[in-house]
């Protein structure tokens, strides 16, 4: 077995190699920019980006004109949400996502505020699924946008984006959805689902970094301020030179995705059942998030009465994360563990376990004892663990303010 | 397999080897999230602060004053709306053969109470030095964007010379230097500006990487938000093999710059001697210039045909700038020169790589001569 | 994060992990921090009635790898020290020591209270 066991794949995949092979050849020879009309370097390398663009769309069932190409997830989050806001700012001010968004969403929003925008943050619910029925609450006349994240990258749930879709169309409210977690983890179908605009990553789903697209709907027609202006590329909504080798790779990512990601899920699936059965076995551990609206590539689990950045140095030999990997200098608890209500001490000593493509049996098999032995040998360590199984209740201790 | 002869650099440059091979690691084994604090985010991490070193390095600049951004787009944008954010609606000047991706987003700014002076050229494409210290000083504005290098006419302006005006006025100096990287020396400090836009791929790098070289006076906003990546200016998971391309472009760039610049220079040479026999109207063309651009139109001969009729030929030129493409306008830089428009409509650019052979340059003027009399021959009988 | 060799040293082979009986009337206990900052530290020092001098120590610790080096190496430094140096301990000194960035400078904080804490308990139960 390779040690660092790899289990982050929420925070970055590895590409796979049929993706780098294909991106190669356009890196090297056919290295002509796209946006050249005069000769066959442009032409060809046109010609690929076309053809990825081809293999996102049909990933998420959405038409090839309706895929705008960003550097990434990020980008296509700042795009939709800046770029949604400041053209419908004339019908209203008001934005609506959650708490638990990733903090390209977030940092946007907040952005926004500062422009005059006014946002609502909603809280989610224990299992960190938004609550329906206060969403519906919160929409207002001069509701212009809501943002709503397809699959939390810390906890793995789904949101029910179908329904939220439906409320925002019947209201006339924009709805953009962050996606990057979800592309080949759950079904996306743009001719189904009620989505304006929706971000993807490619470097979530075995593609290269630096690509990332951005759905942006044409019937009905969603309009967006450019962010990035310049030659005009992608049709006015982003210029800048196509990276026609990432482009082509995120393609084949997706490609791949639609072909496998059924047998895929149903293998990774059973991964993380056994994952999930093997830890159990240790006292005190709770799975954050709902377990039955997630995807099967996600376990979070709090270990309580162990500290989590010792917890990550004890199991060094497998890569995981400890909430977002986007937060990481921060000494700070996981906001999305917070926001589920998370008491702060079992929000420091969580895990979060992502199983990808690459991850096998022994791995699984591996990371469990590991993590028997080490969270054992922390807690023999905790005068935590010890006033717990005296019987004391830790909420009931006067903690000195540190 | 079909490989044309390559004389488009300006538009973008073969990659490298060297670089490709460095490279490649990172898309293969080293593909962790340079924000984990893992192995496999320390590796990642790692080598992009070197990258960023080399990046500096290249341009005499401190590795602090490195954001890395997508490309020379997002970099010149970065500038402009970043800093524009931050500032009270003023004024902002900019070169008047500026590339789009810093003229549009100046005239973005316009709505919010900016308006844009242009820095007029001269009939051979520089900068009009005086001009433009003359109307700093007199409209002061907060922003100032002068290109080093131009894409189309490969002008060198003197960028250098609007520092000392610009802070006389209380501004911000950048300058894109996309172009001008690995063809002339590039120095941060000399140059006095602010600020400073590089791109990747127009120097034997990959496509994907860019920086805005930053100085510490100058405060920017986000065009990205989400994460605080790149000292909070440029949000977003790192482009990490990009990157590490970018790095070892630029480290070989000034390794090897009097080399490439050299052999940039025979191969312009020699076309621009073989030019001038065919009656060519050269477009600047003037000193101090880019050792690797021609820009050139031949009266009476539509600059789209030409390049069409080389491309079949086996030559990959270009017809003004790759990025304004679909447009039939002619090329603004040369109506900021002077230049007619119908002559202007039939510009090429011709623009060397660091390895153009002379011996290619000979056959490309060989089948132009060629070409050129089987397009006259056709002019005239249509005109009959 | 980097963690120095000394760091992992300890974190690896925490030195003097236990509890002494806390009514003993030789023990003094200290317990600061909060489970919800993410650290709470439990320092026991067992004094000689005669000498003044802490004969013993031991720790157990609910936080990062440097809160639990921390205090596993004040275990070491209290030892054969009066109460009085004891609590002459800064936490420069352990920062030092253990070469803590500075994000983790509050650790050591952490640890020269716990020592702090521990006499002062030991002086209460001998006032």
């Amino acid at each position: 077995m390779k040690y660092p066991i790899y289990l982050d794949y929420s925070a970055t995949t590895p590409v796979d190699p049929r993706v780098a092979e294909q991106m190669i050849p356009w890196l090297t020879e056919h290295f002509g920019n796209p946006a050249s009309r005069s000769h066959a370097y442009g032409w060809e390398s046109e010609e690929a980006v076309e053809k990825a663009r081809e293999n996102v769309a049909a990933l998420v069932g959405a038409d090839a004109k309706e895929i705008v190409w960003t550097s990434g997830a990020t980008e296509s989050n700042n795009l939709a949400i800046k770029g949604a806001a400041n053209f419908y700012s004339g019908k209203g001010k008001h934005l609506i996502t959650l708490k638990t968004e990733h903090k390209a969403v977030l940092d946007t929003m907040r952005e926004l505020e500062r422009q005059g925008f006014e946002v609502t943050y909603l809280d989610v619910k224990e299992d960190g699924l938004i609550d329906l029925g206060v969403f519906k609450a919160t929409l207002r006349p001069d509701t212009i946008l809501v943002s709503v994240m397809f699959v939390n990258n810390e906890i793995g749930v789904i949101q029910p984006i179908a329904e939220i879709g439906e409320i925002c169309r019947e209201k006339g409210i924009i709805f953009h959805v962050d996606a990057a977690q979800a592309t080949g983890k759950v079904e996306v179908d743009l001719s189904k689902l009620k989505v304006d605009l929706m971000s993807f990553s490619a470097h979530k789903t075995y593609g290269p970094k630096g690509i990332g697209a951005l759905y942006v709907r044409r019937k009905p027609r969603v309009r967006l301020e450019a962010q990035m202006h310049g030659g005009g590329h992608e049709r006015g909504m982003r210029s800048g030179t196509l990276a026609t080798h990432q482009i082509v790779g995120m393609g084949e990512a997706f490609r791949i995705a639609k072909e496998e990601m059924v047998s895929e899920n149903e293998r990774i699936r059973a991964l993380r059942d056994r994952l999930l059965k093997g830890l159990s076995t240790i006292e005190e551990t709770f799975v954050n998030g709902d377990l039955s609206k997630r995807v099967p590539h996600n376990l979070n689990m709090s270990f309580a009465y162990v500290e989590g950045e010792s917890l990550i140095m004890a199991i060094k030999d497998v890569a995981v994360s400890s909430g977002s990997a986007c937060t990481s200098a921060s000494l700070e608890p996981s906001y999305v563990l917070r926001a589920l209500g998370r008491e702060d001490e079992l929000a420091h000593s969580s895990i979060r376990f992502t199983i990808g493509r690459f991850t096998t049996e022994e791995d699984v098999d591996y990371t469990i004892n590991l993590l028997r032995e080490k969270v054992g040998k922390l807690r023999e360590l905790s005068p935590l663990w010890d006033m717990f199984k005296d019987g004391i209740d830790l909420n009931t201790v006067q903690w000195a303010a540190h | 397999m079909f490989a044309p002869l390559y004389l488009d650099n300006n538009a973008s440059t073969q990659i490298d080897a060297r670089v490709f091979e460095v490279m490649l690691p990172y898309l293969r084994e080293r593909f962790g999230n340079a924000s984990s604090r893992h192995e496999y985010g320390r590796l990642t991490r790692d080598a992009i602060d070197r990258a960023r070193q080399q990046v500096a390095a290249a341009v005499g600049a401190h590795a602090t004053e490195v954001v890395f951004t997508s490309g020379g787009s997002e970099a010149n944008n970065l500038f402009v709306k970043g800093a524009a954010a931050l500032l009270k609606p003023g004024v902002i000047a900019i070169g008047a053969t500026e590339h789009p991706c810093v003229r549009e987003p100046a005239k973005q700014l316009v709505r919010q109470g900016w308006s844009v002076l242009e820095l007029p050229v001269k009939l051979d494409g520089h900068l009009d030095v005086e001009a433009a210290q003359e109307l700093i000083t007199a409209k002061r504005p907060m922003l100032v964007s002068q290109m080093l290098a131009n894409n189309e006419c490969g002008a060198v302006n003197d960028v250098a010379a609007l520092s000392a005006v610009v802070k006389q006025a209380g501004g911000f100096l950048h300058s894109d230097a996309v172009q001008a990287l690995g063809k002339i020396p590039v120095a941060f400090r000399e140059l006095g500006v602010n600020a400073m836009t590089l791109s990747s791929h127009k120097i034997g790098g990959p496509i994907g990487a860019g920086a805005l070289v930053l100085d510490k006076r100058l405060e920017l906003q986000a065009l990205i938000a989400g994460g605080g990546h790149e000292r909070g200016l440029r949000s977003g998971t790192e482009n990490v093999a990009a990157i590490v391309g970018f790095g070892a472009a630029c480290e070989l760039a000034s390794s090897e710059l009097g080399m490439r610049s050299a052999n940039m220079r025979a191969a312009r040479d020699l076309l621009e001697a073989g030019l001038s026999a065919l009656d060519a109207r050269v477009f600047g063309g003037v000193e101090p210039r880019l050792p690797n651009t021609s820009y050139f139109a031949f009266e009476g001969v539509d600059g789209d045909t030409l390049v069409g009729k080389l491309d079949r030929a086996g030559f990959a030129i270009a017809s003004g700038a790759a990025c304004s493409s679909a447009n039939p306008e002619p090329s603004r830089t040369l109506l900021a020169m002077g230049v007619v428009p119908q002559l202007a409509r039939g510009a090429v650019r011709v623009s060397m790589g660091a390895t153009t052979k002379l011996e290619d340059v000979k056959r490309f003027l060989e089948v132009l001569r060629e070409t050129l009399l089987q397009l006259r021959q056709l002019t005239a009988v249509s005109v009959e | 994060m980097a963690y120095s060799d000394k760091v992992l040293d300890h974190y690896e082979n925490p030195r003097n992990v236990g509890s002494f009986e806390k009514g003993d009337i030789e023990v003094g206990t200290g317990m600061v921090g909060a489970p919800a900052c993410g650290d709470v530290m439990k320092l026991q020092i067992k004094v000689n009635a005669q000498t003044g001098v802490i004969e013993d120590a031991k720790f157990k610790t609910y936080g990062c790898g440097s809160a639990i080096a921390s205090s596993s190496l004040v275990t070491e430094w209290v030892k054969g020290k009066t109460l009085d140096e004891a609590v002459n301990i800064k936490n420069t000194q352990i920062a030092e020591e253990l070469a803590l960035p500075p994000v983790k400078i509050h650790c050591s904080i952490l640890a020269e209270d716990a020592i702090k804490a521990a006499v002062e308990d030991y002086k209460k139960k001998h006032a």
